[in-house]
């Protein structure tokens, strides 16, 4: 069942509540959490433009009181904005920013208590250092074109140990996740999926038990992710291959065959769980 | 499983089903109650729907569970893992509200903070006072030494060759205009430093030193200048009024920099992560509460400097302000918070 995707494994954590149950907290991945930054940015940096333009429009007829006034508030705006945007989203009741919620992100204390305003401040202040002190720094220096291969060398340095020290280590911590305690989940809302078997089924194949001996639990859920994707490619290759391995004659229906099929292997597997025999693969 | 055709229609063939049937009113209520705690608050739950919460919660973290050990669905387990982490989070992450945090900060939160950075406080004034002397005593001794310490830009005129009137102007002229703008500018520019020398900390606190040493050597550079023309005393008091909070707030920055990255480099009998976060949030705490300090320089720069040109009253005012910083941070009896 080459063809359906395999759920990676490596970003799942043990986290138990109190009441004793593995939540089994799945971390952000540094891709969609690269992604959601970048998002951050551009909107910040959208907000910005629009708000200078609109203040230039209102500047241009106001008096000199008027100007000083909208000048004192485009240098808070614009510093509350490069430096609470993350902090105030995420010390909000969905502990996300914008671009963290799109992703389906958002930020928790490890040790699962309540995310504090002084963890939220840690953790984006260290930002600092990891993107905007590089970049404002190449950016001064090549205004006055005195950015030579030195100091660019050494700001991409610089930014680069920070920028992949999540890829360094195993919970994909930022230095400012490190230094704050908290850590990027994924959390997202999804509905119930529909129940795939259901009870107006009705089995139109039967299999020997020697068929529903072939597989276990993984290949079953990974059966399983295939009929809901539904992607005819995808149908089509694996009923070939359950109809090889099991000796079964083709019958011109993959759907349905592949359906009846994952009904009674999960019913089959079911059983023998029930009486303790839990098989995890096909190799167990 | 050679007789399927034996079981009547309705009959659910797997456990998932069973279960999916007799607790998905359950989840439901509770994704649509937890979705409502998300987008809004937990204030706009009816009282049923808040009494029901719990219980809901318990029954699908149960509902989790018994599906894990006895149903293969894994689209079920995924949605009930979701959902017990969204509801998770909702229930024991439950945010302060604003107001309150905001209270808890300046009751207890930022003075316990200021407090318990007290060595690294002490050691950073030492080291911008040492700088400021230094730098002081080197260009007394030879002027050129002032290029060195100070960029051009920064002096603007302010250099070991200005006249003694010329000084003087740059301490009594009035800006009025652009006023608030400057104090502004001032305000955020700052911040900005309190912050990086707070990230900076993180480096095993080098650079954040070097950052507080460099602050002083400007002090002294500047300090010797006018010195140099008979001036101490109108300098000290044009650097009084707001000098006493704007370095007050560098240095507990610096120390919150220093703390982290002591922390880090040696974490005694903690964990090395443990000991980085205890720093990192007493640090983080420091330094929003130096960013308020530092409006508060800027307003006393931008605007007490330039409308009072008083020496006594400058720096009157500049020791006032120092005293009630230092017993607010250091004298006032906290009780223990109760919040966070």
């Amino acid at each position: 069942m080459a063809s359906s995707a395999v759920q990676p494994r490596g970003l799942k954590r043990t986290f138990i509540t109190p009441e004793g149950v593995d939540l089994r907290l799945e971390l952000g991945s540094a891709g969609s959490r690269a992604a959601a930054f970048i998002i951050d940015v551009l909107m910040i940096v959208a907000i910005l433009v629009a708000a200078t333009l609109a203040l230039f429009y209102v500047a241009r007829g106001t008096s000199t009181g008027g100007e000083q006034f909208i000048a004192i508030i485009w240098l808070i705006g614009a510093f509350v904005l490069r430096n609470a945007w993350f902090s105030l989203f995420e010390m909000g009741g969905r502990g996300a920013t914008p671009g963290k919620r799109m992703l389906g992100l958002r930020v928790v204390a490890r040790d699962g208590a309540r995310l504090t305003g002084s963890a939220v401040i840690a953790r984006n202040a260290m930002r600092e250092i990891e993107v905007f002190l590089p970049v404002s720094f190449l950016a001064d220096q090549s205004v006055e074109g005195l950015a030579d291969t030195f100091l660019v060398v050494f700001a991409l340095l610089w930014s680069g140990i920070f920028l992949f020290f999540p890829l360094f280590n195993r919970d994909h911590l930022r230095v400012g996740d490190l230094v704050a305690g908290t850590w990027v989940v994924q959390s997202e809302k999804s509905k119930l999926s529909a129940d795939l078997v259901g009870t107006s089924y009705r089995a139109r194949r039967t299999f020997p038990k020697a068929a529903l001996e072939l597989y276990g639990i993984y290949e079953l859920q990974t059966l399983e992710d295939v009929l809901r994707k539904e992607n005819p490619d995808a149908i089509v290759t694996v009923a070939a291959m359950i109809r090889a391995k099991a000796g079964l004659p083709d019958d011109g229906d993959d759907y349905g065959f592949l359906y009846d099929y994952y009904v009674a292997l999960c019913a089959h597997l079911e059983a023998n769980m029930m009486v303790g025999r839990r098989r995890e693969s096909k190799f167990a | 499983m050679n007789a399927p055709l034996a079981l009547p229609s309705d009959v659910p063939r797997v456990n998932a089903t069973r279960f999916r049937q007799a607790h998905e009113e359950d989840w439901e209520q509770l994704d649509r109650i937890v979705s409502r705690m998300e987008k809004r608050s937990i204030r706009s739950l009816s009282d049923e729907d808040l009494l029901a919460l719990p219980s809901l919660y318990r029954t699908t973290l149960s509902s989790l569970s018994v599906a894990r050990d006895t149903s293969l669905d894994r689209a079920l387990i995924t949605y009930l893992e979701r959902l017990c982490t969204r509801a998770y989070f909702q229930i024991y992450g439950v945010k302060t509200p604003a107001w309150r945090q905001l209270t808890g900060f300046f009751a207890h939160g930022w003075p316990s903070a200021v407090r318990a950075l007290w060595r690294e406080t002490l050691f950073c004034v030492a080291l911008t006072f040492g700088a400021a002397l230094l730098a002081y005593f080197l260009i007394r001794s030879d002027p050129t030494w002032f290029y060195s310490i100070i960029p051009q830009g920064l002096a603007e005129g302010r250099d070991p060759t200005a006249s003694a009137a010329a000084l003087r102007a740059t301490l009594y002229d009035k800006e009025q205009d652009w006023l608030g703008v400057f104090a502004t500018f001032l305000f955020t520019h700052n911040s900005q430093i309190a912050i990086f020398a707070f990230a900076l900390g993180f480096a095993f606190a080098v650079p954040t030193v070097l950052l507080i040493l460099y602050n002083g050597l400007t002090l002294g550079a500047f300090f010797a200048v006018f010195a140099a023309k008979g001036l101490a005393p109108n300098v000290t008091g044009w650097l009084m009024i707001h000098g006493t909070t704007e370095i007050f707030a560098i240095c507990i920055s610096g120390a919150a920099g220093i703390r982290i990255g002591l922390a880090i480099a040696f974490p005694g009998r903690a964990p090395r992560m443990d000991s980085a976060v205890g720093a990192g949030r007493t640090a983080a705490t420091a330094m929003a509460g130096a960013v308020i300090m530092l409006a508060v320089a800027g307003l006393l720069e931008g605007i007490g400097r330039q409308t009072i040109t008083s020496d006594g009253l400058r720096m009157l005012i500049g020791s006032t302000v120092l005293v009630a910083w230092l017993s607010y941070f250091y004298a006032l009896p906290l009780r223990r918070a109760n919040g966070e």
